[in-house]
């Protein structure tokens, strides 16, 4: 494929500064390619911009340069060709969890029967677990992870070519996030879905992803390496701990997280080194400390 | 049985005899006073037939007194028994005077609900047109009602027509002001929601943000009906002719205070149902977050 799906091209955000003085800038030069059916996820602390990338994907937010072209067409305001699971749920709480799904699909295809949309809803609810009883109930009657998962299935259930997931476990307990990883890594391997999806927490990332992306700290944030997860899929979460490469990614995380995203933050890229450099710390020799040698670009993505 | 049940159930009970300690309550209190105002009012001394001049001065004392409770419901029960009698203008039955209030009141309310939802969407959905629309609002909201009457019966030349006019006027504004706080305040993760599906300006507005603004919308209903049924009783004694407010001030110039005491009972009875049937709408339309 001479393309790639999504390409996301000199993107930046920047709002108007105090009178007279220099916008601010939070994220500029944000290069990346997605490809058909990847996982990805984009990793950064609070303030680098990530919600804002995701929103501009989504089609909610516009980016003040740079633009993005998934499958040779130019993003521009929201479409059903991008599905968006929201961290906060975004249920609507006067609809059942059956009608909120009920809700996605009917838009996604107005011309099927009631019969038909009724069926389709009940499927991806049945995928997410939400069955006998539970699908009738109004979100403020469910907890938080069941409310996740209905908002997971409106999303699967509508088809769309890209996926987008804002911290969709970020709210909550960790048993029942580890559970509903489990069901999105399930669902997500048996659809061939393109994810692009937010998160904090360094383990999910690489549990679920197939690439993560890492931001330096805002303003003038960059997306600055795309990590590979070379560890073979099916991943389970006991076992994943036990893969060499897991804690030599797991550490290089870490540390871009804890002292380099601080180290290149607030630098202006000079603008040869757009594109992420792309690192494979499983493949890399690890020193003691747990660094790798170096953060050598072995494939450079190229526009 | 579980602990957590026997509390529930136990609290279930109390609850029970709680509303039963109240009713029990309101029935003595009511008793209470009814039987000091029987007390008070003197019986009129009825030693044989009264003449007419007597009848119509109280049994003929020197000064027109309150009826007792047991007159009024007397009256009550008379009046309720045959409400729709119509014996010409001057006579009709109680039935008949409020259903005139309420086509009047349910005219003008529903006339200002078509009016003030769609505005009330318009000034939430767009800040600009909050603003400049602001001033009329805050001009317009203040002015008594009935203070639009004279000008109301010379423009459109119908005492009927205006008493629906004013009712108009009064509902308009708590419907317009819940309805565009409603709108103004629908969550933007649900607009988001609707952005994201691809829903028409259309269906947003019916899909997503009328449901989700329904509960204030709901509540500037209920507090508009009140109002409108306040008013209406006004306007009614300024109009004439027909209706519960006609009927009060007819029954004060016959000096008929029996009828008055009921009617003022009556409006007091159709106004809290009114009330109710709101209430029933507010919790319809209710959602938990």
């Amino acid at each position: 494929m001479s393309r790639s799906f999504i390409e996301v091209s000199q993107l930046a955000k920047r709002f108007p500064g105090p009178k007279d003085g220099q916008p601010l800038t939070v994220f500029e030069n944000a290069d990346f390619t997605i490809k058909r059916g990847e996982f990805v996820c984009i990793i950064g602390h609070s303030g680098c911009g990530k919600s804002t990338i995701m929103n501009i994907l989504a089609g909610l937010d516009e980016p003040t340069e740079g633009g993005i072209i998934m499958d040779g067409k130019e993003i521009s305001g929201p479409s059903l060709e991008r599905g968006v699971v929201f961290q906060n749920y975004s249920l609507l709480p006067w609809l059942s969890a059956l009608k909120n799904v009920m809700f996605g699909v009917r838009a996604r295809h107005p011309q099927w029967t009631r019969a038909q949309v009724y069926e389709h809803s009940q499927k991806f609810l049945g995928l997410v677990g939400l069955t006998g009883g539970a699908e009738h109930r109004k979100p403020a009657q469910l907890s938080g992870g069941m409310r996740q998962r209905v908002s997971i299935a409106r999303a699967f259930a509508i088809q769309p070519k890209l996926l987008l997931l804002d911290e969709p476990f970020g709210a909550l307990d960790a048993l029942t996030r580890g559970t509903i990883q489990d069901e999105l890594t399930r669902i997500w391997s048996s659809s061939e879905q393109t994810v692009f999806m937010i998160t904090h927490d360094v383990d999910e990332a690489i549990l679920l992803a197939d690439r993560i992306l890492l931001m330096t700290n805002g303003p003038y944030a960059r997306i600055a390496e795309s990590v590979v997860v070379d560890i073979p899929r099916p991943r389970q979460r006991g076992e994943i701990i036990h893969d060499p490469g897991y804690y030599k990614i797991r550490n290089h995380l870490v540390d871009f997280l804890t002292n380099r995203s601080k180290k290149l933050s607030g630098s202006q890229s000079d603008g040869s080194t757009n594109s992420p450099i792309t690192v494979r710390p499983a493949l890399d020799e690890v020193q003691s400390d747990g660094r790798p040698t170096s953060p050598r670009p072995l494939v450079s993505v190229a526009v | 049985m579980s602990p957590a049940s026997r509390s529930s159930a136990g609290s279930d009970a109390m609850a029970i005899a709680d509303n039963l300690k109240a009713v029990l309550l309101s029935v003595l209190m009511l008793v209470a006073t009814l039987g000091i105002w029987e007390l008070a009012t003197p019986n009129s001394q009825s030693s044989g037939e009264l003449s007419e001049y007597e009848l119509m001065t109280g049994g003929g004392g020197q000064q027109a007194r309150v009826p007792p409770p047991s007159a009024v419901i007397e009256k009550a029960v008379s009046e309720l028994s045959k409400p729709f009698y119509d014996n010409g203008p001057n006579d009709k039955g109680i039935g008949i005077q409020i259903g005139y209030s309420l086509y009047r009141v349910l005219t003008g309310y529903f006339l200002a609900a078509l009016v003030a939802i769609p505005i009330g969407f318009l000034i939430g959905m767009s800040p600009l047109m909050y603003k400049a629309l602001d001033p009329f609002i805050q001009v317009l909201r203040p002015i008594s009602p009935l203070a639009w009457m004279p000008l109301a019966l010379f423009i459109i030349q119908d005492s009927q027509a205006s008493a629906i006019f004013v009712i108009f006027i009064c509902s308009i504004w708590p419907m317009l002001i819940n309805t565009a706080f409603g709108v103004a305040g629908v969550r933007k993760d649900w607009v988001n929601v609707a952005r994201t599906h691809q829903l028409s300006p259309l269906k947003t507005a019916f899909l997503v943000i009328l449901p989700a603004a329904a509960p204030t919308i709901v509540t500037g209903m209920r507090i508009s009906i009140g109002i409108a049924w306040l008013v209406i009783v006004a306007a009614e004694m300024l109009v004439g002719g027909t209706g519960i407010g006609y009927y009060v001030w007819n029954e004060w110039n016959n000096l008929d205070l029996t009828s008055v005491i009921f009617s003022i009972l009556m409006i007091g009875v159709v106004g809290m149902l009114l009330d109710a049937a709101f209430g029933q709408l507010q919790k319809a339309v209710r959602f938990q977050e």
